[in-house]
């Protein structure tokens, strides 16, 4: 049985309140309702106390001769209050401490740094990434002075700089809090980042022999809190105040970090982390961050389209669905193959293996992705949701091992039907020509392949930005995708498409909702009783206990 | 860069005067190579780095922070004078115009970035430096590592000349 | 050239420059030694380290660097017995424009230094020290490596010195350049081969958190030597010198506008300003007239020849006086110095006559702290470079009306806002001589034109 923490007395602001041991001063002030602003602290990284921003007044209790704190009116310890300023970000509340957050001096102390900051600062701020989400531009209204007395010339220094493939930099902007020399160094481990020359004229730089290439490079940007650091592939495309933010999650890899989609009139333009201490801390990998613009693609499929006379043509979905359930009729059992992916939700398994039930065959499996996991974050599979897959039986414990045995009845002629969702059959070693000899082809996509023009019925799906669902992580975690953006043209979401699918062969199944899929889910899944869509939640739930192997690739930092 | 046999054995000796932590050896080195080479190459960054287990940034974020530290050659014979309060006010500014003079340094141009002026021969270059602690009997100037007090106006010819 | 003879004024007390310009004194360890050197390390050896550190604590001594903080109180820091090593390191990189005093005694009497370093060691247990000299010392390095060749050669270092089971390494470390390396944290981190830049306080204090996180004391060359006297004499003894709390003697370093510029060691608040300007230093250059006084370093606050200063001292019997006194009846001691508003600081007093534009002073003072800030924290990052551009931009008669309160205004939002104290070095010069000499700077400001005055370009 463990110890409880202990809670000790500090007073904020006049009020007494009880925090845990071990709390920073700054965050005891959130706690309590008292936001301290702040550049260089960030809860993940060490603490070098350089900005001066989060300066407030401190005190220690007094205390007598017998060495206890003399109590005043009110039974609580009377304050030394400390004549000089402290920093609230490195230290550590203690018993009986005083904090004041917004006295006299606390607002001259925000006066003059945030004046500091502002006098070699560049006037950027029309052609700024960082506008609308700058702690330069909302401290200066919350914290700062509107005039500036400074009439002397700026300190130059260079601009644009590509300081990695991903990264810009402009030295100017930046503030000298460190926050990405420090993430490089004690998240990253990759210690490219540091300081050149002194005083004033300090800049970031990296060594030119070794750049910011890093996987986890663009992480400095999300916590760079000015426009010094910024996205290569977001810079200038979209000013953030347009932007709807979602709660999702990353599918390129069963790591599952979670995730902020920024849209704008169904364009995503960006992806950011989103904390969640269970998965991805405050970070993502660089790979799964970028890994969004095939959403935009112009080429995205948006028509239901069946063959006729040899070539494909837009028709309804009445029709598409129709044809799709006379060809897979026509066959029986192991003359079809559905060839599946992990790409797809839980709600979308679930159904696809209702869909392999019905059509009687052993003839089924996902595409594997496998890449090397690195030491932070990314999994060594790449697809994300592949627990999902082995739950729901659409694949078994070796994802892929039944594909050979599909290919090679393909080939021959055996397999006469295939359902393919979401993948590319050229990419598990059929050509063109093996597809050809299939008398069904039922493909539903989002982007033209081969497997997309050789198909007897294509059916136009959503990518992950557009879907609402559940995955389950390579830790075990459900987790929710939402929907940021709508499908393009006449696209379907995945999970209706398959359960048409079955109501074309099964007749009406009684679902409606996305909610009537997750509940048929709950009540097979012991580990899923009890859940909706809704009560994941933002943060996601642990169905199972994190074992050793359940962690085979991402650690969580 | 050849690093001469010699001049590693003098830095692998001095690595060991720190047991506890190799990148305390950063600044000796760096030291040790300007004395050598009488820069610091870009090479030589990349070497100590190497050396210490270090990264390239580390080394570079010293080399530019000491004002010691050059990046380019300097010239044959190194010139620096005070600037600071006291030596000022007995005429350390006159004494770099002076020196400047005679030494044919071109206190105007002289490029971009680099605080030290060099001759167009490249036998002196000249940089102001802060307080070297001889504040009484200024204004004071160092030539290379001589030392030199209260340097007069009209000595400066002589001095030079010790110095071809 | 100057002759490098200096002789000693009558009145001062030569004890850690006894062997400075000491006709016939050579810097190798046989003159040392025949003049009795080394003596006090074997006398130390015969003590405890406690009873050192309580000699040491009973002779008052205060930290010579600048800050003036009581060494024995430092090192009472060291807790004994603690599982880590314990490091100690001389701060040799004597930058404080106006100070002199070190560099004597690395040059001239180095082993007096190394005596008082290693007995210490002994006191605090390092095993492990170093020597932090400045760069710009070259010759210096050089004199002490040999002198701690000839040490270790009479086993007064390396291992079992003595044959009292006290194994001790001392290296030289160079600088190259930084005057923040002369601040505790900053030598540190310039030491673990980072970029100098000061620790935060809590919880960085060095006797605790110092080289490598393990316990550090890092004293000036000065206060090192005081403490082979300390041995020598004993702790009370010692604390007979000088006044109460401003015990033993002092390295005074005096420059500027007088007759004979120099080095003078008295016993602490033995003399004042004015003695020391015109009795010691031969009064002021002919026809001119004091106006100003750095007591302490360029980090002191000016003070002002025409001020009047009330000086609180505590008595004897512990009652308070206070006393109404000229620039010149001040007596050059740490108390009584902070409490004239200004400090003994480093020891370096820079004075100034009526031929001198304090603007131009000051902008001379602030562009060494511009040039010299590390750039670690917004404030002084800023405002040190900020205040530098006003004072430059005045004497070019640039000059605004505001700018006199601009620079005021800044100083304050810079002093004790920042992690170290190079915050208030680079704020006191401005605050103090904006406040003292203000109507010089108002008129400066009104100066138009095309740059006059300025030597500074």
């Amino acid at each position: 049985m463990s110890a409880p923490t202990e809670l000790l007395n500090v007073q904020i602001d006049g009020v007494w309140y009880q925090f845990k041991k071990g709390t920073r001063v700054i965050e005891a002030c959130a706690q309590a309702g008292k936001f301290v602003p702040h550049y260089c602290y960030h809860p993940k990284l060490s603490s070098p106390g350089n900005c001066r921003m989060c300066l407030i007044e401190m005190g220690m209790p007094k205390t007598g001769p017998d060495r206890k704190p003399e109590l005043g009116a009110d039974g609580k310890p009377v304050i030394n209050w400390i004549p000089r300023p402290q920093i609230s970000c490195a230290q550590d509340i203690a018993e009986g401490m005083g904090i004041r957050t917004d006295s006299q001096l606390v607002q001259e102390c925000r006066h003059g740094v945030m004046e500091f900051l502002l006098i070699n600062h560049p006037l950027d701020c029309p052609i700024c990434d960082q506008a609308g989400e700058c702690h330069l531009q909302e401290y200066s209204v919350e914290y700062g002075t509107a005039d500036s007395r400074f009439l002397e010339e700026k300190v130059k220094k260079p601009k644009r700089i590509e300081l990695g493939p991903r990264v810009t930099l402009d030295d100017e902007r930046c503030i000298l809090c460190s926050r990405c020399i420090r993430f490089m160094k004690e998240v990253a481990h990759d210690d490219v980042l540091g300081f050149a020359s002194r005083g004033s004229h300090t800049y970031l730089t990296a060594h030119p022999g070794k750049r910011l290439d890093s996987n986890y490079s663009l992480n400095t940007v999300d916590i760079c809190p000015v426009g010094a650091l910024t996205s290569t592939d977001f810079r200038f495309k979209m000013r953030v105040w347009f932007l709807k933010e979602t709660k999702s999650i990353c599918t390129s890899c069963a790591t599952g970090c979670n995730t902020i989609i920024g849209t704008r009139e169904n364009v995503i333009y960006r992806q950011t982390p989103r904390e969640n201490d269970a998965v991805n801390s405050a970070w993502m990998c660089d790979y799964g961050r970028l890994n969004i613009h095939y959403v935009n693609s112009a080429d995205r499929l948006k028509f239901p389209q069946i063959r006729e006379n040899q070539a494909l043509a837009n028709v309804s979905w009445k029709s598409a669905l129709a044809k799709a359930g006379e060809e897979l009729k026509q066959f029986q059992k192991n003359a079809v193959a559905v060839v599946a992916s992990a790409k797809m939700t839980n709600e979308e398994l679930w159904l696809t293996k209702k869909l392999i039930d019905t059509l009687g065959t052993g003839y089924h499996d996902i595409v594997p992705r496998a890449g090397e996991a690195d030491q932070l974050l990314m999994s060594a599979d790449r697809n994300p949701n592949t627990l999902g897959a082995q739950l729901f039986g659409v694949t078994t414990e070796h994802p892929g091992s039944k594909l050979q045995e599909i290919t090679e009845r393909i080939v021959s002629g055996e397999i006469k039907a295939v359902v393919a969702l979401g993948e590319d059959l050229t990419q598990i070693g059929l050509v063109e020509r093996d597809l050809k000899k299939l008398s069904a082809l039922i493909v539903a996509g989002i982007l033209p392949n081969e497997t997309t023009r050789s198909a007897s019925v294509l059916l136009p799906a959503c990518a992950f930005p557009e879907k609402r669902g559940t995955m389950i992580n390579i830790k075990g975690r459900l987790q929710r995708l939402n929907r940021a953006s709508q499908a393009p043209g006449e696209a379907r979401d995945d999970w209706e498409i398959i359960r048409d699918l079955l109501q074309q062969l099964t007749g009406s199944n009684g679902i409606y909702l996305i909610e009537d899929v997750f509940k048929q889910i709950a009540e097979a899944i012991p580990e899923m009783k009890g859940l909706s869509i809704s009560k994941i939640g933002d943060q996601g739930v642990q169905l199972v206990e994190e074992t050793e192997e359940a962690r085979p690739a991402a650690m969580t930092v | 860069m050849e690093i001469p046999a010699e001049l590693e054995a003098r830095i692998d000796e001095e690595i060991t005067h720190y047991p506890v932590s190799k990148r305390s050896a950063t600044l000796p080195l760096l030291h040790l190579i300007q004395e050598h080479f009488g820069y610091i190459q870009d090479d030589a960054i990349g070497w100590i780095a190497r050396k210490l287990c270090l990264e390239p940034i580390n080394v570079l974020e010293l080399v530019t922070f000491y004002p010691m530290f050059r990046r380019e050659p300097a010239g044959k014979h190194h010139i620096r004078v005070c600037r600071t309060l006291s030596c000022a006010m007995v005429g350390s500014y006159e004494l770099l115009d002076t020196f400047c003079k005679h030494a044919k340094i071109d206190r105007h141009h002289n490029g971009h970035g680099t605080h030290i002026l060099k001759s167009e021969d490249g036998k002196y270059s000249i940089e102001f430096v802060e307080c070297l602690a001889s504040c009484g009997f200024g204004p004071v100037c160092m030539i290379n590592d001589d030392f030199y007090e209260a340097v007069a106006q009209d000595e400066v010819p002589q001095l030079l000349e010790k110095y071809q | 050239m100057v002759s490098t003879i200096r002789t000693p004024h009558p009145r001062e007390k030569r004890i850690i420059f006894k062997n400075i310009d000491r006709p016939g004194w050579t810097i190798d360890i046989g003159c040392y030694l025949a003049d009795g050197g080394y003596d006090e390390l074997k006398k130390a050896f015969t003590m405890k380290p406690e009873q050192i550190v309580n000699e040491v604590k009973a002779s008052g001594v205060r930290g010579r660097g600048g800050a003036g903080f009581p060494c024995g109180v430092k090192w009472g820091f060291i807790r004994p017995g603690g599982t880590k090593p314990v490091y100690l390191i001389c701060n040799a990189d004597e930058s404080e424009p106006g100070t002199f005093k070190d560099r004597y005694i690395i040059h001239q009497d180095p082993h007096q230094l190394l005596e008082g370093m290693i007995i210490s060691c002994y006191a605090v247990n390092a095993r492990l020290a170093y020597i932090y000299i400045r760069g710009e010392f070259p010759e210096g390095a050089k004199i002490l490596e040999r002198a701690l060749a000839e040490a270790k050669e009479h086993g007064f270092l390396g291992k079992n010195i003595l044959g009292s089971g006290f194994d001790l390494e001392i290296y030289v470390f160079r600088g190259a350049g930084a005057y923040i390396c002369g601040e505790e944290t900053g030598l540190i981190e310039s030491m673990e081969g980072k970029r100098p830049y000061p620790r935060i306080k809590p919880p960085y204090f060095p006797a605790a958190l110092g080289l490598y996180l393990c316990p550090t004391i890092v004293n000036n060359v000065e206060t090192l030597c005081n403490v082979k006297h300390i041995v020598r004499i004993g702790g009370a003894e010692y604390a007979k010198m000088g006044k109460p709390n401003n015990t033993g003697t002092r390295l005074l370093c005096v420059s500027g506008d007088v007759q004979k510029p120099g080095y003078y060691e008295f016993e602490v608040g033995e003399i004042t300003i004015g003695e020391l300007i015109n009795d010691i230093c031969g009064g002021m250059k002919p026809g001119r007239t004091l106006k100003a006084v750095i007591p302490g370093g360029s980090s002191a606050k000016v003070m002002s020849a025409t001020d009047r200063y009330k000086i609180k001292t505590r008595q004897p019997d512990g009652t308070t006086v206070e006393t109404e006194m000229g620039l010149e009846d001040i007596p050059i001691d740490f108390d009584t110095l902070a409490a004239a508003g200004s400090m003994a600081g480093s020891g370096g007093v820079i004075v100034m006559d009526d031929t001198r534009d304090m603007v131009w002073a000051l902008n001379n003072i602030n562009e060494f702290y511009a040039h010299e800030s590390c750039g670690q924290c917004t404030p002084c990052r800023e405002g040190s470079l900020w205040m530098k551009k006003i004072t430059e931009r005045m004497l070019h008669g640039g000059g605004v009306e505001q700018d006199t309160d601009t620079l005021k205004s800044v100083a304050d939002n810079i002093a004790g806002r920042t992690i170290c104290a190079f915050g208030e070095a680079c704020a006191w010069p401005t605050q103090s001589f904006v406040a003292k000499f203000r109507d010089e700077f108002v008129a400066t400001a009104r100066k138009k034109g095309d740059g006059n005055g300025s030597t500074n370009s």
